[in-house]
């Protein structure tokens, strides 16, 4: 109904910039991961479901494949279509396990 | 510089923000009702938010020269409990008239239940049978994409439903394009944690095009960041787009929106 209309700005040095500016913050927030899932697994709490999750979708970030923050939300995403009968009460925690009973 | 900020939680933030906001270039703010942090004792709790939302919060803007704006609704956080839900509920109408109200939300969504659903249902008939825009909250984190589908999927279903004349906010990389496909609106929140950042909101401007799209902070009693609209503008001049381009998202875009509700006034700036 409303396709999507690419909207890039116009070419000038922001297209440098966009590396210059970002480079190193976004080299920051790699190496948080990295250490993260160091201090996990040295802490011997790697098994935790989300920190394999974290792992796993950690993985799109070397497929080559476009659309990376769509992929890596998708895979972090509870993939069941029908709402659940009750509440568990708790606040979402950012990675879905799959309900034991299931 | 001028902007709307479509969506903050102005009761639980400071008078400074007031002012920080003003100064940065804020032309109108609206707030739609949502959790209070705690679950209220009784559906009287919640009169006295709507009181708070409706007189005493545009009053503390007016301070500032702020048109103030708000939705009325019970948060899907509170959704679970349907006998508060339905004593709630029948409070809205006795509110809805009043000045600064522009439509039912933040409804919609926490952890996808059956009884979510069902509250959610029941806040859509309110907006049809009043003639009310509709602002949707979407879920947290792994829900998010569930939730979306689910409420976009109820919203279609409902043949009293003008697409047009509903926001659903708090998209993501993985939801927006389904939500514009469908003829909503999208809003993007810029959060510090979750949801979006300030790149990643350009970021879904350039894939998905600048037609019927805001951004808002969502300030609220967590930590959020009132000035995050504003400072999204800065990441937008870096990219090399035009004042124009930034004046199209940040303002004329929420006015066509919120326009459709006659009790909503263009800021004059
Ligand atoms: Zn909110």
């Amino acid at each position: 109904m409303h396709p999507p209309q690419p909207d890039s700005p116009p070419a000038n040095s922001a297209n440098k910039a966009l590396v210059d500016d970002s480079f190193v913050p976004v080299r920051a927030k790699l190496i948080e991961v990295a250490a993260f899932l160091d201090r996990v697994e040295r802490h011997g709490v790697d098994g935790d479901f989300r920190c394999q999750a974290l792992n796993k979708a950690a993985q799109v970030l070397l497929d080559g494949e476009p659309e990376r923050a769509r992929r890596i939300l998708e895979s972090l995403s509870d993939p069941t279509t029908e709402p659940d009968d009750v509440s568990t009460g708790k606040p979402a925690v950012g990675a879905w396990q799959k309900p034991a009973t299931q | 510089m001028r902007y709307i900020e479509p969506h903050g939680h102005m009761v639980s933030r400071t008078t400074n923000d007031y002012q920080a906001m003003i100064t940065a270039g804020c032309a109108a703010v609206c707030e739609p009702a949502f959790w209070a942090g705690f679950d209220r004792g009784s559906a009287d709790g919640f009169r006295d938010y709507y009181r708070q939302l409706t007189e005493h919060e545009p009053a503390r803007a007016a301070k500032f020269m702020l048109p103030h704006y708000c939705w009325l609704c019970l948060n899907p956080k509170e959704a679970e409990d349907l006998s508060l839900a339905k004593d709630v509920l029948a409070m809205i109408p006795e509110f809805i008239d009043r000045p600064n109200v522009l439509g039912i939300g933040e409804i919609g969504l926490n952890r996808n239940t059956r009884n979510e659903m069902k509250v959610l249902e029941q806040h859509i008939e309110i907006a049809v049978k009043y003639d009310q825009l509709i602002l949707v909250h979407t879920p947290h984190l792994e829900d998010k994409l569930k939730g979306t589908k689910l409420i976009v999927d109820l919203l279609k279903s409902h043949s009293g439903v003008n697409p047009d004349r509903v926001i659903i906010d708090h998209v993501e990389e993985h939801t927006i394009q389904a939500v514009l496909d469908q003829g909503f609106w999208a809003g993007i929140t810029l959060y510090p944690d979750s949801k979006s950042s300030p790149p990643r909101a350009v970021d879904m401007l350039e894939i998905c095009g600048r037609e019927r799209i805001w951004l808002n902070s969502a300030c609220d009693w967590g930590i959020s960041d009132p000035l995050a609209v504003p400072k999204t503008a800065i990441e937008m001049r870096h990219r090399g787009y035009s004042a124009e381009f930034v004046d199209q998202i940040l303002f004329q875009n929420p006015v066509r929106f919120l326009s459709q509700c006659p009790k909503f006034s263009v800021p004059v700036t």
